[in-house]
């Protein structure tokens, strides 16, 4: 009775650890996956004007690792990526105000190419979904009688 | 034995030699045609090399720039716009490589001709530089008509790249940096968004400014 009581609570334990563990590694496998995919959009995409480094240009066009931004705006990124932006906007203290041109990718590669550069460029910032761009995506707010996302970005510093 | 060994050697040094040549001086683009004069009561055999013609833009800060500004200076030019979203940035990335190494150089200039004039005005172009970091006179943004600016891009800079390329039309917009010579003899074509071509056109302004100076030296 109280032997087959331990090995029951044994048991539940190594289940247990055993589905914390595969369920860490699934996750680890999506982050790669979404990862190695972002790059590609990213080179395809992204790279003639952010650089294959994400240093972006001078003052016309931002660097991607001003870390907090991207934090404090996580939910912004999906409509930029997808409609654009337009107006000025703060990176690393610098003002930038040139347009960005809209993207037009599907949720899951604005989700590859978000988790890329949030996790590239000294950035540390993990997995962006495809359910949370496609969430994000219903929140746009587009600038009247134009394309453009209605900026609603929030400063880093 | 030894004179084979000797002979060896020669080879080697004369190869050496020729691979040397062949670095340090580039091809004359365009065409080209032999004129028979008489100096002196000798007739003797020129060269006429294809030139850049007659231009006159306007660049970021309001100035008129003619050919005649680019008298006896090598220069890079190129096309492009500043609302540009596609190969224009990678280009300005690389042409900043251009003028970092050569800003400092009174022989050096570089020349970029936008082919949106009705957007790019010269208060456009002005902050388009300011905001890429170029200031003084080595590179200049030019403004002026778009049929100027077309005709002696298609018929003038771009004939390397069409001698070099099979493909037709569309050179313009395909991000070619030209290197012109002090004689304003075409020398080389390098695609602007390829950072290696851009270093070997950085290496070969290099071959001009020695060619001129062993010239001078002559």
């Amino acid at each position: 009775m109280k032997y087959s009581r331990i090995i029951a609570a044994i048991s539940t334990l190594s289940i247990a650890t055993l589905s914390i563990v595969s369920c860490e590694s699934n996750t680890s496998l999506e982050f790669k996956r979404y990862y190695s995919e972002g790059a590609e959009v990213y080179q395809t995409r992204c790279q003639n004007c952010h650089g294959n480094d994400g240093a972006g240009l001078s003052a016309l066009i931002p660097a991607l690792n001003d870390s907090t931004f991207l934090k404090k705006n996580k939910s912004s990124l999906a409509c930029a990526i997808r409609y654009g932006m337009k107006g000025a906007i703060t990176i690393n203290g610098k003002a930038y105000e040139e347009n960005m041109p809209a993207a037009e990718l599907a949720p899951m590669e604005i989700a590859q190419v978000i988790t890329y550069m949030n996790n590239s460029f000294g950035n540390q910032l993990g997995i962006v979904t495809m359910d949370e761009v496609e969430a994000d995506l219903k929140n746009c707010k587009l600038i009247p009688g134009s394309n453009y996302l209605q900026l609603i970005i929030k400063p880093s510093r | 034995m030894r004179n084979l060994t000797i002979g060896f050697l020669l080879i080697a040094a004369f190869s050496t030699c020729k691979s040397n040549d062949s670095k340090t001086s580039l091809p004359i683009y365009g065409t080209r045609q032999a004129v028979t004069k008489i100096v002196d009561g000798k007739s003797v055999t020129d060269t006429i090399y294809q030139t850049i013609p007659k231009f006159k833009f306007v660049n970021q800060y309001g100035d008129s720039i003619s050919n005649k500004d680019l008298d006896g200076k090598i220069y890079v030019a190129d096309f492009f716009f500043t609302t540009c979203p596609s190969i224009c940035p990678q280009m300005a990335r690389n042409m900043l490589k251009v003028y970092g190494t050569y800003k400092n150089s009174a022989d050096v200039r570089i020349l970029s001709h936008s082919i949106d004039p009705k957007h790019d005005s010269v208060p456009v172009l002005k902050k388009y530089a300011d905001k890429l970091g170029v200031s003084g006179n080595t590179w200049w943004f030019l403004q002026g008509k778009k049929e100027d600016v077309y005709s002696i891009a298609e018929k003038n800079y771009l004939v390397a790249v069409k001698q070099d390329s099979s493909a037709a039309g569309g050179y313009v917009h395909q991000g070619y940096f030209v290197l012109v010579d002090q004689q304003k003899r075409v020398r080389g074509a390098y695609d602007g968004t390829e950072p290696k071509q851009v270093d070997q056109l950085i290496a070969d302004i290099k071959t001009l400014q020695a060619e001129a100076s062993s010239k001078t030296a002559q």
